[in-house]
């Protein structure tokens, strides 16, 4: 069976009656006791996004909390020392908190309000989720829980006092790889045995569909306020238009390319290709992973022949994870989207590049976009146009840049 | 004809008693251990419930994860979990044997040549903890087929709707999770709370071998012994633990504490 993106019915939608894509992946592969909790947020966001009320809410807390739209700039250097294609950026690390994950925290808490909750909990792997969730639910008046690997916890710091300062409590994890992977199965682990209470945040495109759902319908805000820059600029949705995102879960991807689905534009995604000559890639769509199961949805994930899930390294936390969103598996095999991968250096070099010649500072993770950003510019006429997703600031990166690159420049 | 897993259901209603039902990961701490455990507790315990260990289990708690990571890290595979039944089962043909795992172990075998794995090593049923209901109708359906029982699970969580859907899809046997909690969780439901939901799924249909799991121990057992059975799990997988630290041999002292379960429900 042959699967085609539809037109006018957002992606989200477009599964089957058992919540797969394509008709292989997503679904819910999750314990009965999730099953009713699963089923009354279903049916509570399904309700939330129709009710013009709760829009309006939600649009008021974008515009005030999130600050919107967030900038769309020209990275004239950048374009002029590359010679080629014209490249721009859409500064999505201008949003509260420097990341495109505060558009999830802020719906997930909003939800929370409504559903009564009184308590949230979410993963983090680079930390922005974490500090986005626990933000939203100080604002909100929420306890916040966040799992994080002990991995991460050590190398993403500034995010790490972040969460402390916001009130809310930092579960370190300490099993497997000590991070996203591990932090994820252990936040679902915790919401098992307190879903009655408790709201959870899934702070990617992944898990059960639910979470898949409202994550992309929530970062679907950054290309509502891109087609609109885009058309103030060029007039139009311009023909040879490629928008490139880093892609770990997928969020800020599915976000930055929702409202173009149904152009032309071309879309690449940016995988985390681990350290050069190095085996332990995260980047199941670039190498040709199978399908497997993991945190309660069908994807490509890295995992051995049993089906034992993978380990995986890279530079940036915030793209350390075995698996990808089914939305992402279901672009690739449909041939909407095109994904690739950049290693550690790589993306190095472009967030070194990009932070001497522009007003920018990516961090590591839209580094890994910039990285193939640079590496296909040159390459192209100067009428095409290259648009990458700046989600997330390299200050939370100091300490490995300088690591790396024995000093950090901003 | 009857299956095992019934015969054994009827041979403890007639004992007037539950049926003990243990579960221990295959392979913890080693293969051979771990087949040595399975000879030695079928004495005492009347189903067996063996674990296919997964590295990211998103619904089990501390000590069962740490079983499986033993497991894995001895390197144990599907194959291996085959043989240690297979030669279970040649000494003990009639004891039941459960398999209990999570699904993408089997997706990555392939349905049918997992359940050919089944048959070939008598497992007479299987438990899988991320396929839910009504997702897992058509594999339900082809264990079903082969004779072998898919236990389905319900929780508290499982409205009343719900829950009649399943019984009537079970096959001879149906678990009750006794709270919201992963495995190896602290009792903190009350064992009369729980058995009053107990008899709630019991009245839908009360010929259904209906049994009790999650946070079972040697003190809360005797409480809930007037269920067709109960699940203990995480405590023997502590056991194993406990054993290792202490150099001492797990097989004997998982073999006592199984003794002393079933002392608490005859
Ligand atoms: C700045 C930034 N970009 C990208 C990602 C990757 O996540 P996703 O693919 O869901 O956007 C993260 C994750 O933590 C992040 O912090």
């Amino acid at each position: 069976m042959s699967f085609k993106i539809k037109k006018n019915i957002p992606l989200i939608d477009q599964h089957d009656k058992n919540f797969m894509y394509g008709g292989k992946f997503g679904g819910n592969f999750i314990p009965e006791t999730l099953k009713k909790p699963i089923d009354d947020l279903t049916k509570l966001f399904a309700k939330l996004r129709k009710d013009k009320k709760f829009l309006r809410e939600r649009d008021q807390y974008f515009t005030s909390y999130v600050g919107t739209p967030t900038p769309f700039i020209k990275l004239e250097n950048l374009s002029d020392s590359l010679g080629g294609a014209q490249i721009y950026a859409k500064v999505v690390s201008e949003a509260n908190g420097g990341a495109h994950k505060i558009y999830n925290a802020t719906v997930h808490c909003l939800i929370a309000k409504k559903a009564g909750k009184k308590y949230v909990v979410g993963d983090t792997g680079a930390g922005y989720a974490g500090k986005m969730l626990s933000m939203a639910a100080k604002k909100f008046g929420l306890k916040c829980k966040i799992f994080m690997g002990a991995k991460d916890i050590k190398r993403q710091r500034p995010n790490v006092v972040a969460i402390r300062k916001n009130g809310a409590e930092i579960v370190p994890v300490t099993t497997g790889s000590q991070t996203l992977v591990d932090a994820v199965s252990e936040c679902m682990r915790y919401w098992v045995s307190n879903c009655d209470t408790t709201h959870m945040c899934v702070g990617s495109t992944v898990g059960p569909n639910i979470f898949i759902k409202i994550c992309a319908w929530s970062t679907a805000q950054i290309s509502r306020e891109l087609i609109k820059q885009v058309k103030e600029e060029f007039g139009k949705v311009p023909k040879n238009l490629k928008l490139i995102n880093c892609v770990g879960g997928g969020s800020s991807a599915a976000g930055f390319w929702n409202e173009f689905m149904d152009t032309d534009a071309e879309f690449i995604g940016v995988e985390a290709g681990g350290p050069k000559n190095s085996r332990l890639h995260a980047a199941p769509l670039t190498n040709g992973s199978k399908i497997g199961i993991l945190h309660g949805a069908a994807q490509y994930v890295i995992q051995d022949k049993e089906g034992q899930i993978g380990s995986t390294e890279s530079i940036s936390a915030g793209l350390d994870y075995p698996g990808i969103s089914p939305l992402h598996c279901f672009l690739k095999d449909t041939k909407r989207a095109k994904y690739t991968s950049a290693s550690d250096e790589d993306a190095l070099k472009a967030y070194q590049l990009v932070s001497k010649l522009e007003n920018i500072s990516p961090s590591l993770e839209p580094s890994h976009a910039f990285a193939e950003a640079i590496r296909i510019a040159p390459k192209l006429r100067s009428s095409e146009i290259i648009i990458v997703n700046s989600c997330g600031d390299s200050l939370k990166d100091k300490d490995i840049i300088k690591q790396r690159l024995g000093s950090y420049t901003r | 004809m009857k299956s095992k897993i019934r015969l054994t259901f009827d041979k403890c209603k007639k004992a007037k008693r539950p049926a003990l039902i243990t579960y221990t990961v295959a392979g913890d701490n080693t293969k051979n251990n771990s087949l040595k455990i399975l000879n030695k507790i079928s004495k005492h315990a009347d189903i067996l419930e063996l674990g296919f260990p997964h590295n990211t289990p998103i619904a089990d708690g501390g000590q069962i994860q740490g079983s499986s990571h033993r497991a894995l890290k001895n390197g144990i595979k599907l194959k291996d979990v085959f043989q240690i039944v297979k030669k279970f089962k040649k000494n003990n043909p009639n004891k039941p044997v459960i398999l209990m795992g999570y699904f993408n172990l089997i997706y990555q075998n392939g349905e049918n040549n997992f359940l050919k794995s089944c048959k070939l090593s008598g497992v007479d049923g299987l438990i899988i903890v991320d396929l839910p209901y009504p997702e897992n109708k058509i594999f339900a359906n082809k264990c079903k087929k082969k004779s072998i029982n898919f236990i389905q699970l319900l929780s508290p969580t499982t409205s009343k709707e719900r829950m009649k859907k399943i019984v009537k899809d079970s096959h001879d046997m149906i678990y009750y999770i006794s709270m919201l909690s992963t495995t190896g969780g602290k009792l903190k439901v009350s064992p009369k709370k729980i058995l009053k939901n107990y008899n709630i799924i019991k009245r839908v249909n009360p010929k259904k071998n209906l049994v009790i799991g999650f946070g079972i121990t040697d003190k809360t057992i005797s409480s809930l012994k007037s269920a067709n059975g109960l699940v203990v799990g995480s405590m023997l997988c502590k056991t194993i633990t406990n054993s290792l630290k202490m150099r001492q041999n797990p097989v004997t002292n998982l073999v006592k504490v199984v003794y002393s379960l079933k002392r608490k429900i005859i």
